[in-house]
């Protein structure tokens, strides 16, 4: 029996060691073809968004008042000088799009960062702590979770004060609940299991066992919920801005730009179909690489 | 005989459940009044079936659980109910082995960094390199080859897992090592191996062992001493050879007589026993094993016996007499 299992091999595959986790995960990550085009377009828009100065024709908001709605260059009255067209005071869209990935991505990284440090932290705690404050801890997440999270968001943000920033802390609040209960759920099946026993009798004190042992071995759906907020964020925002709540005109943010082009949408199509493109693609993107995301890093979803 | 290392003095584990709604709250009796002593270089096994406690017993020796009523003195000091939380040196004393060898390794962390962490935390005064000397060396001790050391628990089978979870319970040096069933969830051939890296090592670092187990031919093979629980009741504590040659309880004796001989040509009586073991939380009055015991008398329903003898005890009042144990 070990002849057949020794011979037919390879000397080099005997030799290597079993596959690492980070390689492991890139294979099965890749056979889902539709998390690697939502990777593809991520990254893309990354790279715009980090070259935006470069890549763009115009400063975002250089009015060239010669030249109003403008319609894109294909179409009869277009002319290359704007590929995408001009808004309404005649800036060039395509460099306003372009500055706006910067917004969206800015966006996007503040409001899941803030929400996963948050939500994990408080996650964390109500998974070891005792049963009151447990309890305090989720009812209170249940509070925030029962009202639209949108409706909850706009709230806040007529406390704060509307601006790009404030919007982004309500989203981040909105959005955290999700993070503590996903934690929460994750700590309290790994807290039972032997090895943290075993870190225990090997004299852990209880924070390094929350924060060194139990954490790192939560982090899965956690990675996952992050990849999948991180388009909630933008589309909230995206949404906020296109009520008047978010960013304040002349910002290039994508749905602010919607707003601002609401009254042209009979008139002059470009204006609003190229943010709101922009916004659907960056979403869709993002969500399918959640899904490949959440399928690699769960073996219970493992196709084998 | 050599200083005992440890004594438990009827260490009872209490569990309040919540009762609810119309129904009063109610107490597990999971460890009801064990004693007995561990000594350097000796084995003392617990057996018992699921339930009667085994498991309980190990936490409240480790220090895991305060034990609600009794005394555990561990090298000469008297437990409080802190545990050893704040004292290495009591903390080092002590350390366990768990059953499931795939739940007791953090799959984060390297086999390298599963054995340098009772370090780090039980010994700042050792440096980096030296940490990692003595992991190696404990790695060699227990039979992984070196290039184990970076590698994660999932590339390890049962067996090699529980050697390395018998490693980091050695890292501190502890005088009293707690095997919780560390056999039961491996292969037939791979037991004996881990069992005989467990005897040879007590040999060499003078180990006293507390080893759990339901199963007696394991038990046969490590034990100097054997302890029987029943509903967290010690029903018969004595030297192996007693134990299992002549069985006083009758408890024990249907223990052994359940355990398979491989010899076809030797026809064993089994003792059946009737029934469930009861609930730890309404035990039977008198004797708690007196509604499933053949042997039973008026006086097994009334009063509970106490543990008699010596070297060899066991609670019973109608024992099995001495010549029909050696007649079987």
């Amino acid at each position: 029996m070990t002849d057949s299992a020794s011979h037919p091999a390879s000397p080099a595959s005997t030799q290597k060691a079993p596959p690492s986790r980070l390689r492991e995960f890139w294979s099965s990550f890749k056979e889902n073809r539709g998390a690697v085009i939502g990777l593809i377009v991520f990254l893309g828009f990354l790279f715009v968004a980090i070259l935006a100065p470069l890549l763009a024709p115009y400063a975002p908001d250089t009015q060239y008042r010669d030249a109003q709605l403008v319609p894109p260059f294909w179409q009869e009255g277009g002319s290359t000088r704007f590929l995408l067209g001009t808004d309404a005071v005649g800036r060039d869209l395509l460099s306003r799009l372009i500055y706006g990935a910067r917004f969206s991505f800015f966006i996007g990284l503040l409001v899941v960062t803030l929400a996963t440090s948050l939500g994990v932290l408080l996650g964390v705690i109500a998974g070891f702590a005792p049963r009151w404050l447990d309890t305090l801890i989720m009812r209170l997440m249940d509070i925030v979770l029962s009202f639209p999270s949108l409706l909850l968001a706009l709230v806040l943000v007529a406390i704060l004060g509307p601006s790009l920033l404030n919007a982004m802390i309500a989203i981040a609040i909105v959005l955290q609940p999700h993070f503590v209960r996903l934690t929460r759920a994750a700590v309290l099946t790994e807290r039972s299991k032997d090895y943290v026993i075993a870190a225990r009798v090997a004299g852990g004190r209880p924070i390094r066992i929350m924060f060194r042992t139990v954490l790192p071995n939560c982090l899965a759906p956690i990675i996952v919920q992050a990849a999948l907020s991180f388009s909630t964020a933008v589309l909230d925002t995206a949404a906020l801005g296109f009520l008047g709540m978010g960013a304040q005109p002349p910002t290039p943010e994508w749905g602010t730009m919607l707003a601002e082009a609401r009254e042209f949408i009979l008139s002059a199509w470009w204006v609003v179909t190229f943010p709101g493109l922009c916004i659907l693609v960056t979403v869709l993107a993002i969500n399918l690489m959640g899904d490949g995301l959440r399928d690699a890093l769960d073996p219970k979803l493992k196709r084998s | 005989m050599s200083e005992a290392i440890l004594t438990a003095k009827n260490l009872k584990r209490h569990y309040e459940v919540k009762g609810g709604f119309l129904k009063p709250d109610a107490t597990v009796r999971a460890l009801d009044g064990a004693s007995f002593t561990l000594t350097p270089g000796k084995t003392l096994a617990v057996v018992g079936e699921s339930g009667s406690g085994k498991s309980t017993l190990a936490r409240v020796v480790t220090m895991i659980e305060p034990p609600t009523e009794g005394d555990l003195i561990i090298g000469g000091r008297k437990i409080g109910p802190e545990g050893a939380s704040g004292d290495r040196d009591l903390r080092a004393m002590v350390q366990i082995v768990f059953q499931d060898p795939y739940g007791s390794l953090n799959p984060r962390q390297t086999i390298g960094q599963t054995l340098m962490e009772p370090l780090l935390l039980n010994r700042p005064e050792v440096s980096a390199a030296e940490r990692e000397t003595r992991a190696r060396d404990m790695l060699a001790m227990v039979g992984l080859r070196p290039e184990h050391f970076e590698r994660y628990p999932h590339m390890f089978s049962g067996g090699q897992r529980q050697r390395v979870a018998v490693a980091r319970a050695l890292m501190l040096e502890p005088k009293i090592l707690v095997l919780d069933e560390p056999v039961s969830a491996l292969d037939l051939s791979i037991q004996s191996q881990v069992l005989n890296l467990l005897m040879d090592l007590q040999e060499r670092m003078d180990l006293a062992y507390l080893f759990i187990s339901h199963d007696l031919s394991v038990v046969r093979h490590i034990a100097d001493e054997v302890l029987v629980l029943y509903l967290g009741q010690p029903v018969e504590i004595g030297p192996k050879q007693a134990i299992f040659e002549a069985p006083r309880h009758p408890y024990t004796k249907a223990l052994l007589s359940a355990t398979p001989v491989a010899d076809p040509a030797l026809r064993k009586e089994r003792i059946k026993l009737e029934g469930e073991l009861p609930s730890p939380m309404n035990k039977p009055q008198g004797c708690s094993f007196n509604p499933r015991c053949w042997r039973r008398q008026d006086v097994c329903t009334k009063v509970e016996p106490e543990l008699q003898g010596q070297g060899h005890c066991f609670a019973c009042h109608n024992p099995i007499p001495l010549d029909e144990t050696e007649a079987a």
